[in-house]
């Protein structure tokens, strides 16, 4: 780390020493050194996972260095071998697309009449989304539900219910209502532009930040969900990743845990897990690790709205 | 009352505002919120109704309207199930522990505010809110891989010291520390943004003149710092605690095993066990528990948030 601060050093630490008292100088040695401390304890855990996976299962006897004793891509060969991580992998992907763009637009068209002050039945609506984030039915209801509606199994059991995040909705409202002014509103309307245009091409071509924004909260929720799906979807073959993952990864795990003996296709299983575990981790994370250092900016940005509304 | 005679008189009551607003101005607009709502209604209001149930005998065959009241006889099953007090206190302790570490990401948040060299900051920062995106599945496994007793992370970097082995996951006790301090290395950057967001609020003003009256860093803290984002503390300290009984089951039902259930079993997860995982189903048996664990979570909300009206001045509602 020595070498991101090094070019500034002399520059930097000579501003920064001059002129302190002593307590000031006290506090920033030990604030330097704890967020370094930080770095390393974050920082390190998801090294050792990447190398990892290039070294064929673990890198144990290695004690704590992180360079193995050789590379190899077993462990992602391993991980491509196995039929259930190609179609989880699929079924992700596809719900990760259903699901996001049925979000932004329902998202979309209850954050827009809400953020408009003219709109009479304002209050009612938005007492409506508020009593859903204090309260809700709870699994068993749902679960009913879920299954009256005749969705086991299906898909839209998992993009529906979470289609409305109530304090996604009243980011992307504050956003609208702050950015956009009615002044251009009144202007349009009287040019002859209707409600639904004004969204479409005015409001929505001005809100590119928030609508990534979202977009991501959501991809990332779904991406990274496993709970829903392993209630609602029973077919092995319509599991997305994440229940894929559970099973190789901590199922078999706690299971080889606590019994000794093991079937023919457990102990196959377990061999292959052994082997994938880390390659697993890497895979499953790709895409989040792709577009992060992209999007990280956004969600900070994000927070912030959300943190000035509370 | 008839809207022909309002409409007629052209009076501006409430009623005649909204057919106009509703049929000609802003005709669009309930269109538009014609589809989130139905959703809400559907998805969330339709299961706040069926939470009945908890106070009936569901049998599938009569469905919900039809099945017998019962009153609170599933309740006082619960509340005299033999482990009741383990998994009661259970919840209580994970959840207190959380709140214990709640404050770290204001510390961190503190900490990163007065970095002055602003890449090496950037980038810090930047590798801090990395965990946050991994997934609750991922984040378990490399959990049982770091703490395995053959060839875990966490072992090796013990045994440098001369630690022996040992298979953490099986140990009840260290259970919640695990959970605690996992919890805390993927949520601490990321949670601390909302706190840099207040910091960055804070007029520089304030600074300047603290600086020129002599005060150093450690009295800005106390004095200018902590008084700025305490707002912001109170309301997300209200908002955990309206879920001081429910929150993280995803997480504990991954890090659950035989040997360390004693400490792990949850009501969230007990509830989950007896309602769907189970063989034979008891639907309203453990609706009854998730509705006991809803109204101890909005009892918690309401307090807090009175005691932090009352302290501080800063309230949800």
């Amino acid at each position: 780390m020595s070498q991101t601060i090094r070019p500034h050093r002399k520059s930097y630490w000579k501003r920064a020493i001059s002129g302190r008292s002593t307590g000031d100088l006290i506090f920033l040695g030990l604030d330097y050194l704890l967020i370094t401390l930080l770095l390393i304890i974050i920082a390190y855990p998801l090294l050792y996972v990447v190398v990892s996976s290039f070294a064929g299962g673990s890198l144990y006897g290695n004690g704590l260095s992180l360079i193995p004793e050789r590379w190899t891509l077993e462990g992602y060969r391993a991980v491509f071998e196995y039929k259930y991580v190609w179609t989880g992998y699929r079924n992700s992907l596809i719900i990760l697309v259903m699901s996001t763009s049925i979000a932004m637009v329902v998202t979309t068209l209850c954050a827009y009449p809400l953020s408009r002050k003219d709109f009479m039945g304002r209050k009612f609506c938005m007492t409506l989304c508020m009593i859903t984030m204090y309260f809700g039915g709870g699994m068993i209801p749902t679960y009913l539900l879920i299954k009256d509606l005749g969705l086991l199994n299906t898909w839209w059991a998992l993009v529906l219910p979470g289609s409305l995040s109530v304090y996604n909705m009243i980011v992307m409202r504050t956003y609208f209502s702050s950015q956009i002014p009615d002044e251009m509103r009144e202007a349009a309307q009287i040019d002859g532009c209707g409600n639904w245009r004004f969204l479409l091409q005015i409001v929505l071509p001005l809100s590119g930040p928030i609508l990534a924004v979202i977009a991501l909260y959501y991809s990332v929720t779904r991406w990274n969900a496993y709970f829903s799906s392993m209630l609602y979807i029973r077919t092995k073959e319509l599991l997305p990743l994440p229940n894929i993952l559970r099973e190789i990864l901590i199922l078999n795990q706690s299971q080889s845990l606590t019994t000794s003996m093991a079937s023919e296709e457990q102990a196959d299983l377990e061999k292959r897990a052994e082997l994938m575990k880390y390659s697993l981790i890497i895979v499953s994370s790709l895409p989040m690790m792709v577009i992060y250092p992209f999007v990280q900016k956004y969600f900070v940005k994000g927070t912030m709205i959300g943190a000035v509304k509370g | 009352m008839s809207v022909k005679t309002i409409q007629g008189a052209k009076t501006k009551s409430y009623l005649s505002r909204l057919k106009k607003d509703m049929f000609s101005v802003n005709g669009a607009l309930y269109l538009m919120i014609l589809v989130p709502m139905a959703i809400l209604i559907i998805f969330h209001y339709v299961p706040m109704w069926g939470v009945q149930i908890a106070f009936k005998d569901f049998r599938a065959s009569l469905g919900i309207t039809e099945s017998p009241w019962v009153g609170l006889k599933h309740f006082k099953k619960f509340f005299s199930y033999y482990r009741f007090g383990d998994v009661m206190r259970n919840t209580l302790m994970i959840n207190l522990y959380d709140l214990a570490t709640f404050p770290l990401s204001l510390v961190l948040a503190i900490l990163f505010n007065y970095i002055g060299a602003q890449k090496y900051k950037r980038f810090v920062q930047t590798v801090s809110y990395a965990p946050h995106f991994i997934s609750t599945v991922v984040m378990c496994s490399m959990i049982l891989q770091f703490l395995s007793a053959r060839g875990g992370l966490i072992n090796a970097f013990l045994g440098v010291f001369g630690v022996p082995a040992v298979n953490y996951m099986a140990k009840p006790q260290y259970f919640y520390t695990i959970y605690i301090w996992s919890g805390v290395w993927q949520g601490i950057g990321y949670s601390s943004i909302i706190y840099i967001a207040a910091l960055a609020g804070i007029s520089p003003e304030l600074h300047e003149a603290a600086i020129v009256d002599g005060a150093n860093i450690w009295q800005r803290i106390w004095h200018i710092d902590i008084p700025g984002v305490l707002p912001t503390f109170c309301i997300l300290l209200i908002m955990r605690c309206g879920s001081l009984l429910s929150v993280g089951y995803e997480k504990v039902l991954l890090l659950q095993n035989n040997l360390n259930s004693t400490v792990s079993e949850v009501i969230s997860t007990y509830s989950y066990k007896v309602g769907l995982a189970s063989s034979s189903p008891q639907y309203s048996y453990s609706s009854a528990i998730g509705l006991f664990t809803s109204l101890i979570n909005m009892i918690m909300l309401i307090i807090v948030n009175k005691i932090s009206d009352r302290l501080s001045g800063s309230s949800l509602f």
